[in-house]
C-alpha cells in the first residue's frame, strides 16, 4: 500500500471534488459533508469521466408510490449514460457484483504523521491522503 | 463542472489512437440565435419565431415530448467552460472530442431547424438559415467538419430548391431528414426530394426523431423517454420498408440511404422478413424489382450509435458479420448523453481491416471524401 498526500484538508472543503493522477491512474476524489471518497475516474461501461458526474442519493421503492431517498450525496451518476455507483464501494447500483469501478481509501492525516513523505508537509496542517 | 488535475495524465493511449476516424453524427448548436442564426433569417421570420415560436407538428408541446436521459440530452461533461449549450463551442468540441478521439472527418447533423414545423414557410426559411450557419460558423472554421443540407421535407418543392441552392457548396455532404414524417417516407409526395438528392450525388440521410403528427411508436404514445429512444429502431424500419416497397431504390439505383441513430442489429431480421414477403407478394409489390436484401446491400448504410450492447460482445460481432462490415458508419452522437466512445465499442480482437472499414473507410466511401 502506498499513501499519497493530495492536498491540505483546508484546501479540500466539504462539497468539493477534484481529480488526481496517482501511479498513472486518474482518481476522482470527493468530500461529501466531511467524508472523503475516491473512485477510479473511469466508468467501467465506456470509460466516462466519473469526476464529472452528478452526486445524488439512493432512491428506493418497495411499491409504487412508496419510495425513500437516503444517503444524499453518496451515489455518483456517470456523466455519460447515467450508470450509478456507490461512492463508498465503487459498485454499480444495478449490478453491484459484475459492474464496478475501483474505490480507494481516502482519509485525513496529521502532517506530523506524514513527515516521511516526499511531498513537503507542514506539521501543523492536516492532509488528505489516498491509499493505492 | 470543472475538476482540477494535480498531476498530468500518464498518456495512456486509447486503442484507436493510430486510426483517424470518421464520426457520422455530431450535433452542433448555435451559441445564440440572435448572433448566429438571425444573420441568415429574414426579419419577418425572426419576428415570427419571437411571436409564435417554432411549433412542431405535434399537440401541446414546443419540443420533444419526453424529458431526456440527461438535461438537454447531453453528456454532463459537454457543457463548454465558456458557457452555452453543449455542442455550441467549436474550440471545446475540438478539445473534448475531435482531437482526443482522433476524428478526421465529422458530419454535422443539426437537430433544431425548420424540420417538422407546422408553418411550412417558416420551416423553409429556418432550414435555409441553419444551412448557411453550418458553413459560416463550423465548416469554414474547421475543415474536419462537414455540413448537412437540412430541408423542410413536408414541402417537397421548397426542399428541392434548397438542395439545388446548396449542392454546389462542397462542404455539404448529405441531404438530411428526420425519420418521423407525416406519411411513410416512400410516398410519392417525397419523391422529388430523392430525385434531387440523387441528381446532386448526395446521400439521403435520415436521422431519428421528428414530428410527423402520429404517435411516436407503432403502438401509440409510450410512458417513458426510453421507449421514445427505443422506438427509433421501429421508425427506421418503417422508413426502410416503405422506401423499398414503394420502389424508390429501383427508380433511383444511384441513391444511397444513410439511417442515423437507430442502431443496426435489427437489420438482418428485417431483411429476412422483407425478402420472404417480397417473394410471395411480388405481384402486388410491383415497384420493387430487386430482392430487398440486395437493395440494402447496394444502397443502404447505417450509423452505429447507439450500438446494441449484448451481454456477450461476440454476438454483436456476429451480427455485423451478417450485415456486412462495409455497411456501418461509426458515429458518436457527440455531445449527447448516449454518446458512444470509439475505443470501447468493438471488442479488441476484431481485426484491423474490419476496424478500418467500420471507423473510417465506409464513411469516406459513402460521402466520396478523403480525410482533410
Ligand atoms: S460510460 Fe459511464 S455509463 Fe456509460
Amino acid at each position: 500500500m502506498t499513501r499519497h498526500v493530495v492536498a491540505p484538508v483546508s484546501e479540500f472543503p466539504p462539497g468539493t471534488r477534484r481529480c488526481v493522477v496517482l501511479e498513472g491512474r486518474r482518481i476522482a476524489l470527493f468530500n461529501v459533508g466531511g467524508r472523503y471518497f475516491g473512485l477510479l475516474d473511469r466508468c467501467p461501461h465506456q470509460g466516462g469521466p466519473l469526476s464529472e458526474g452528478v452526486l445524488t442519493g439512493l432512491v428506493e421503492a418497495g411499491a409504487p408510490g412508496d419510495y425513500s431517498f437516503s444517503r444524499p450525496g453518496e451515489i455518483l451518476r456517470c456523466p455519460w449514460h447515467g450508470w450509478e455507483f456507490d461512492l463508498a464501494t465503487g459498485r454499480s447500483r444495478f449490478d453491484p457484483r459484475r459492474h464496478r469501478t475501483r474505490a480507494f481509501r481516502v482519509s485525513a492525516a496529521p502532517g506530523e504523521e506524514l513527515r516521511a513523505e516526499t511531498v513537503p508537509v507542514r506539521v501543523e496542517e492536516n492532509y488528505v491522503v489516498v491509499e493505492t | 463542472m470543472t475538476t482540477e488535475v494535480l498531476e498530468r495524465p500518464s498518456g495512456e493511449a486509447p486503442a484507436e489512437a493510430a486510426l483517424r476516424i470518421a464520426d457520422c453524427d455530431i450535433h452542433p448548436s448555435p451559441k445564440s440565435l440572435e448572433r448566429e442564426i438571425y444573420p441568415f433569417l429574414e426579419k419577418r421570420w425572426q419576428r415570427h419565431l419571437e411571436r409564435y415560436g417554432a411549433r412542431p407538428r405535434q399537440p401541446f408541446l414546443n419540443g420533444p415530448a419526453y424529458p431526456k436521459g440527461q438535461p438537454d440530452a447531453a453528456r454532463r461533461d459537454a457543457y463548454p467552460p465558456a458557457g452555452g449549450r453543449p455542442g455550441s463551442d467549436l474550440a471545446f468540441m475540438r478539445a473534448q472530442h475531435l482531437d482526443p478521439n482522433n476524428v478526421g472527418f465529422g458530419v454535422l447533423n443539426p437537430l433544431k431547424s425548420g424540420q417538422g414545423l407546422q408553418n411550412l414557410d417558416f420551416a423553409d426559411a429556418y432550414c435555409r438559415a441553419i444551412n448557411d450557419w453550418q458553413i459560416a460558423f463550423w465548416t469554414r472554421e474547421e475543415p474536419r467538419l462537414k455540413a448537412s443540407i437540412v430541408i423542410p421535407y413536408e414541402d417537397a418543392a421548397a426542399s428541392v430548391r434548397e438542395i439545388e441552392r446548396c449542392a454546389g457548396e462542397e462542404d455539404y455532404v448529405q441531404v438530411f431528414m428526420l425519420n418521423r414524417t407525416a406519411e411513410p417516407m416512400g410516398q410519392r409526395r417525397y419523391w422529388p426530394i430523392y430525385d434531387a438528392a440523387a441528381a446532386a450525388g448526395l446521400p439521403l440521410a435520415v436521422h431519428a426523431f421528428g414530428f410527423g403528427g402520429a404517435p411516436i411508436t407503432g403502438g401509440g404514445w409510450p410512458s417513458y423517454y426510453i421507449e421514445d429512444m427505443t422506438g427509433h429502431a421501429q421508425s427506421s424500419q418503417a422508413v426502410l420498408t416503405s422506401l423499398v416497397f414503394e420502389g424508390v431504390f429501383d427508380r433511383l439505383p444511384g441513391l444511397r440511404l444513410v439511417l442515423i441513430e437507430s442502431g443496426f442489429a435489427w437489420l438482418p431480421a428485417l431483411c429476412w422478413r422483407l425478402d420472404r414477403v417480397w417473394m410471395r407478394m411480388r405481384d402486388e409489390l410491383h415497384r420493387c424489382k430487386r430482392r430487398p436484401s440486395e437493395i440494402v446491400r447496394e444502397q443502404v448504410f447505417l450509423t452505429t450509435q447507439p450500438m446494441e450492447e449484448p451481454g456477450r460482445p461476440r454476438q454483436l460481432v456476429e451480427c455485423i458479420d451478417w450485415i456486412g462490415w462495409d455497411r456501418l458508419l461509426f458515429a458518436t452522437d457527440y455531445p449527447h448523453w448516449d454518446f458512444d466512445q470509439p475505443d470501447r465499442v468493438l471488442p479488441s480482437w476484431v481485426d484491423a481491416e474490419k476496424r478500418r472499414a467500420f471507423f473510417t473507410d465506409n464513411a469516406l466511401r459513402v460521402y466520396g471524401r478523403q480525410m482533410p
